[in-house]
């Protein structure tokens, strides 16, 4: 017992988290750790040759199509989170200042509605709303606003847009939601005190102090999108592939686990990169100056 | 007298059916330092945030420097406010702060520096002008929020509660401060408090409420010796009560019989809010007097001393009269060679007809 409380705050902690900490490393950093070593081998066929090797790196790296998919995939989640955040920010705003307090939790509830169903059940359900013979082809053309249904708005780029952005919209307004609520009101009033009118408070007072939120929800959008399997595969056809897909095509049907291996790694380490860039700019508000 | 820069007339507000401020009649005249008292929930911020253009009256008319206030928003009305919390802006410097408004009004941008520079100087706040606004302490805080809102030299600076965050003598300074301030720059100031001497020290006029209506606006002065009813009375420092029963009427004169006092005359003047369903009578602690032996007094009633505070300075007895259930204070400078009483002495108390005052 009082050996117990000797504990040093440090190793409580440990404790605490331990059973987290050892999922945590069998279930992440071990797979990682062989997908890392995976990706310094090479496939002769049937053999995996265990020697060390850059051929992989070279080969995602210089080789025009792996270069493309990986461009493409960053263009494709760079788009979804803008337009994620975009839509995103105006529900949470609206949560944060129009709703009586009471209201807010039903509204945050509401806007969990879409979780109820499967993520997959969701994508099928874009294919329906913009197929071919879709909802909103068939509407158009009942309201003889088209002759022919409008092609560009599945199986491309398009629609893994649209559909990511969907999805991912409920994880956007959350932080961003937390972010506004934390904004003192009277900082509003003071602005508007000092002869600012609701448009100029906006952008010098309410959005500044959002930027955490926005960062935040940035981060947690574009990280899951940008390594995203299941949307392009589904609705993206063959010009919206990603580069997960290249990847799973590498450890499955081209059977070269190790170059898949090296373009997962890479596309980690690109992910990397840009978070990076991302939490300094959240420090830098959560900062202030100087 | 030049017009006033504030009027009020008629004045109420509503949140559902909770009624903040009930027929609220007043004008602050120009320059004046003027002083919105009350307990918290008497609805003296619903009346500044109204005047700042926060709230909206449900009835009544505002008008400022002579114009009228309906509609206008608070970025369009000439007063600036400071806020209890001081709000001031996280993510900007001091000179950011400061500026805020003065680039709101899109002036040049050396007129800004130069205004800023003046306003930070004003306030003593000289070589902050880079520092983050979280780095500063309570009173920083404070003096940003003041640059901020002088900066933009309105008609009328509002203070809802500024010194209530300080510590006592953090507050004490910036109450000399702020009444300098107002002198020097000469604009009419509205402060928000429930401190009643924060009001008495700083104000040229002070407005108490109680539960959303004006119940008297006064100078310091008058407010403490001649208020207008037992609850004002009460508000405003000490003050002992007797029940009083109004005898008879007699042109400038009225005849009071007095719990312990018995019956007296007294001027019109002594009731200063009307001789009208007046029901007490009060009387300030430090208005009476513990007899030293051999001295004597024009009245004079026995007591028996209760309680015994004793401050240094001054000691605060709580003495039992005849006739009187609760007991009364009687407070006593400690001059040289004046004897501290113990509890339980007998003491003879003088009073005067002079100091009593017939209220409500």
């Amino acid at each position: 017992m009082l050996r117990k409380r000797l504990m040093s705050e440090g190793a409580q902690g440990m404790v605490l988290i331990s059973p987290t900490l050892v999922f945590t490393l069998l279930m992440l950093a071990v797979p990682l750790i062989m997908v890392l070593a995976l990706s310094f081998w090479t496939q002769n066929y049937l053999t995996l040759d265990r020697s060390f090797s850059l051929t992989n790196y070279k080969t995602a790296w210089t080789e025009p199509m792996y270069q493309y998919l990986m461009a493409r995939s960053l263009k494709i989640s760079i788009f979804v989170t803008a337009l994620t955040v975009v839509l995103a920010y105006p529900v949470a705003y609206f949560i944060s200042f129009h709703v009586t307090p009471k209201r807010k939790a039903m509204w945050i509830f509401l806007i969990t509605i879409p979780f109820w169903t499967s993520y997959l059940m969701r994508i099928f359900l874009w294919k329906v709303i913009l197929g071919y013979n879709g909802v909103v082809n068939g509407s158009l053309m009942g309201l003889g606003l088209i002759e022919q249904p409008l092609s560009f708005i599945l199986y491309n780029q398009n629609a893994v847009v649209l559909t990511l952005a969907h999805s991912w919209v409920p994880f956007a307004i959350l932080p961003i939601f937390v972010a506004l609520e934390r904004v003192d009101r009277s900082l509003i009033e003071a602005a508007e005190d000092l002869g600012d009118n609701r448009l100029r408070r906006f952008f010098r007072v309410t959005l500044p102090l959002s930027m955490p939120g926005v960062i935040a929800a940035t981060i947690i959008v574009f990280i899951p999108t940008i390594g995203d399997y299941v949307t392009p595969r589904l609705v993206g056809g063959p010009n919206g592939l990603m580069i997960s897909n290249m990847i799973e095509l590498q450890f499955k049907k081209a059977n070269n686990a190790p170059l898949g291996a090296a373009l997962a790694i890479s596309a980690m380490a690109i992910v990397t990169c840009v978070t990076l860039v991302f939490v300094w700019m959240n420090r830098k508000f959560m900062r202030g100056p100087k | 007298m030049t017009q006033p820069i504030i009027q009020l007339s008629g004045v109420d507000k509503f949140y559902g059916d909770f009624q903040a401020l009930s027929q609220i009649d007043l004008d602050i005249r120009t320059g004046e330092f003027f002083s919105l008292l009350g307990p918290s929930g008497c609805g003296k911020t619903t009346l500044l945030r109204s005047i700042a253009g926060f709230e909206t009256p449900s009835v009544g008319s505002l008008h400022i420097d002579g114009k009228s206030m309906d509609r206008v928003p608070a970025n369009k009305r000439p007063t600036n406010m400071v806020f209890q919390s001081y709000a001031i802006f996280p993510h900007m410097s001091v000179a950011q702060n400061v500026a805020y408004g003065l680039k709101a009004r899109g002036l040049p941008k050396a007129e800004i520096h130069e205004r800023v520079s003046e306003a930070i100087a004003m306030v003593g706040l000289q070589g902050f002008d880079s520092r983050a606004s979280h780095a500063l302490s309570g009173g920083q805080r404070q003096r940003v929020a003041l640059a901020r809102a002088l900066v933009l030299k309105p008609r009328v600076l509002l203070l809802d509660e500024p010194l209530s965050a300080l510590d006592k003598k953090m507050r004490e300074q910036m109450q000399s401060e702020l009444r300098r301030l107002q002198r020097a720059v000469g604009i009419t100031f509205v402060l928000v408090t429930h401190d009643q001497e924060e009001a008495l020290t700083m104000s040229d006029r002070i407005a108490v409420m109680f539960d959303g209506k004006i119940a008297q606006v006064a100078t310091p002065q008058t407010l403490y010796g001649k208020p207008s009813s037992r609850r004002v009375g009460n508000f405003i420092g000490m003050m002992n009560f007797f029940d009083a029963k109004v005898l008879s009427t007699s042109g400038e004169t009225v005849e009071v019989d007095v719990q312990s006092f018995g019956t007296v005359t007294l001027p019109l003047s002594q009731a200063p809010g009307g001789v009208e369903g007046c029901q007490s009578v009060g009387i300030r602690p430090e208005m009476l007097t513990i007899l030293a032996e051999g001295r004597t007094a024009e009245r004079e009633i026995e007591a028996v001393v209760s309680e015994v505070f004793y401050y240094g300075d001054m000691t605060y007895y709580d003495v039992n009269l005849p006739q009187k259930d609760a007991p009364v204070t009687v407070t006593m400078r400690n001059t040289a060679g004046r004897k501290v009483l113990a509890a339980g002495d007998t003491a003879r108390v003088g009073w005067s007809p002079v100091s009593l005052l017939l209220l409500q």
